[in-house]
């Protein structure tokens, strides 16, 4: 909040502070709760995404480059394929096909609980981290990309 | 009267399409591609498809600060060469004919409960005892097509990694 340069303005600045975390907080819930209510983990990804870009839009993009440098941007995001790929294969092994829900098979849990899905919140949450990870990757490269035109290079070779 | 509702909301959605393509200035046009796709997903609710619905309105938002954003970035914000009578008359008939199909395509929906596939009655009797997701959509996404999910992660997986390597700073030779 101190540093005023970078960002929008300190109206801006101090309603994305109150509002952040419970759209963060929303997007946590439709992913959790997406084999129970509407949503899934591509809805909840997306919500969790549009927090982090209200970040970057608001304070600018030095402090998305502290919370999340995108060498972490890219690792959740691999981590989020091969979580719901590595899902997949265990159900080759526990449950007898690719994506067999195991979980639900042995333990069973009562119906219209948190814990009756099995191995679908598991994969719900493989994809909000993908799905949240790529689409910020993708505004992050969108919204730092700048066009240089052939005048610019030119002048930057006469600076030096 | 939720049929009247849904005709008036597509004609809306093409006269907001219209409007996009003749707007001379860009940030016009991309506001009411936004319209769009706001009144698409009052239309899905109507339909009784929540989950599309949600889908729908955040991708709607993301697109939306996306195109914004790259519009106020670039200068030229004016389209100089107006459009002739000619193709306008063409693409105010072809909106016409859209109109036409999406209206017949609306009777020829089935009603809320019947079904035309011959799997969906199996999923709606054992969806819940067989995967233990109370939501039917969710429970055919992740367990019974899990498969289709798959592709579709590997599809988004793969238009970012192009997004990001298209688009970075610099090349590694240079």
């Amino acid at each position: 909040m101190t540093n005023n340069k970078s960002g929008l303005s300190e109206i801006v600045k101090s309603v994305c502070c109150w509002i952040e975390g419970f759209i963060f907080l929303f997007g946590c819930y439709i992913v959790l709760f997406g084999h129970l209510t509407p949503g899934g983990g591509f809805a909840g990804g997306v919500i969790m995404a549009a927090s982090f870009i209200l970040i970057m839009l608001s304070f600018g993009k030095e402090r998305t480059d502290k919370l999340f440098p995108r060498t972490r941007t890219t690792l959740v995001e691999s981590f989020g394929a091969l979580l719901f790929i590595a899902v997949a294969w265990l159900g080759i092994y526990y449950g007898g096909g690719f994506f067999a829900n195991f979980l639900h098979q042995k333990f069973g849990g009562t119906p219209f609980t948190f814990l009756s899905g099995g191995t679908i919140p598991i994969s719900n949450v493989a994809i909000a981290l993908k799905v949240m990870a790529g689409l910020f990757l993708v505004f992050y490269v969108l919204s730092t990309h700048k066009v240089i035109l052939d005048e610019d290079i030119s002048k930057t070779e006469k600076d030096k | 009267m939720v049929h009247v509702i849904i005709y008036i909301l597509i004609l809306f959605m093409l006269l907001a399409a219209l409007i996009a393509l003749e707007a001379k200035n860009l940030l016009s046009s991309v506001v009411s591609i936004g319209a769009v796709g706001f009144m698409l997903s009052v239309v899905f609710l109507l339909l009784r498809a929540p989950d599309i619905a949600i889908i729908q309105v955040i991708i709607e938002i993301l697109t939306l600060v996306i195109l914004i954003r790259a519009t106020i970035a670039v200068d030229v914000h004016l389209v100089k060469n107006i459009r002739q009578f000619f193709p306008f008359a063409i693409c105010m008939v072809l909106l016409l004919l859209l109109f036409m199909f999406a209206s017949k395509a609306m009777d020829l929906l089935p009603e809320f409960g019947n079904y035309l596939s011959k799997v969906a009655p199996h999923y709606l009797a054992n969806g819940l005892k067989e995967t233990g997701s109370a939501n039917i959509v969710t429970s055919v996404i992740l367990d019974y097509r899990a498969y289709d999910t798959l592709g579709e992660a590997t599809v988004l997986f793969t238009a970012i990694l192009g997004a990001v390597v298209l688009l970075r700073r610099k090349a590694k030779n240079d």
